[in-house]
């Protein structure tokens, strides 16, 4: 595989895996070591005042891999704004991974504030890769704004629906492609699907419930390695059309005992 | 001294920094970052940030997530 590029960094993998809903931290190394991702995302939340709690960072290797902070949980892009700044405060990353959820219990982006913090936050020095709606148009604006990477949506956070709109992704890749990094990101649920999603020619994907929920995390990181790494050749290979006229694959003529 | 800290009121010793805060929940070492009333606090200035009375501090840190 060509190394993807994202705001001048270089990397050989091409699967960014989140860190969330793993049965023990042990449980996750493993399934980072397998998936071979160079980007792991993390949430950024309050300190518990009351219970001293294990650091997820004993477990990821920093020298390995890249710290991309989200903004999960925030309504608004100030929220989004804030939390961000804290991540960068703390020191390891000035990438974030930007989500502005609508709060209305979809996990669905709220397109508008995303921009709107995109953009703010763009003119601050952060390395901006946003989750967003299936939406070229907003794809569009987002690379407008100075996005440092797209993310849309396959189907919604956690639901493992896969790419429910094949074609709108299809319309991001034809937009941004070649100019920033497309990365389908969210509901992914099989391998299957993210070969389908570097297939119609993402330039990644970031998976976490798949991996984290599956019944062997480790084997399941292993089968997305793979998987967009099939999808990402086949892609280049170019796929045949599809046709709904069927055509022999073996020479129609020579059968034996044919006259 | 009583503070305000990731939305909850928490007495502290009088005189404490922010340094001090975060050894006193046992991060040293940990990438944590300091919001106080309202102001992100650089890394380097929590030695220096001498924690006030009736302070609204946010103190966050990684965690796992998607």
């Amino acid at each position: 595989m060509e190394p993807l590029v994202i705001a001048g960094r270089s990397f050989r993998s091409r699967l960014m895996v989140g860190t969330g809903k793993y049965e023990s931290l042990e449980a996750m190394r493993e399934a980072l070591d397998a998936s071979g991702a160079e980007i792991v995302t993390v949430a950024v939340r309050r300190v518990n005042l009351d219970a001293r709690e294990t650091s997820i960072l004993s477990y990821i290797d920093l020298e390995r891999y890249i710290l991309l902070p989200n903004t999960a949980g925030c309504h608004t892009a100030e929220e989004a704004v804030r939390t961000a700044r804290l991540a960068r405060a703390a020191g390891l990353s000035n990438w974030v991974k930007l989500e502005v959820i609508a709060d209305d219990g979809t996990l669905l982006p709220d397109p508008i504030a995303t921009v709107e913090a995109a953009e703010t936050l763009v003119k601050e020095g952060f390395v901006v890769l946003p989750y967003t709606t299936d939406d070229h148009v907003v794809a569009r604006r987002l690379l407008e704004v100075g996005c440092a990477a797209v993310m849309p949506y396959g189907s919604a956070i956690g639901t493992g629906r896969g790419l429910e709109a094949v074609e709108r992704i299809a319309r991001i890749v034809d937009e941004i492609r070649g100019r920033v990094p497309v990365v389908v990101d969210a509901g992914i649920g099989a391998p299957s699907d993210a070969a389908l999603a570097m297939e119609t020619g993402a330039d990644a994907v970031l998976v976490n419930t798949a991996i984290a929920r599956a019944g062997d995390p480790v084997a399941m990181a292993r089968a997305m390695r793979l998987a967009v790494e099939a999808g990402y050749l086949a892609r280049r290979a170019g796929r045949i059309p599809k046709s709904s006229v069927p055509s022999p694959s073996s020479p129609e003529a020579g059968v034996v005992g044919r006259s | 001294m009583r503070i305000r800290l990731n939305g909850k009121d928490v007495s502290l010793p009088d005189g404490m920094t922010l340094r001090d805060l975060v050894r006193h929940y046992d991060l040293d070492g940990e990438p944590v970052a300091i919001e106080r009333n309202g102001q992100i606090v650089d890394r380097q200035a929590f030695e220096a940030e001498v924690i006030q009375e009736g302070d609204v501090i946010e103190m966050v840190r990684f965690v796992g997530g998607g």
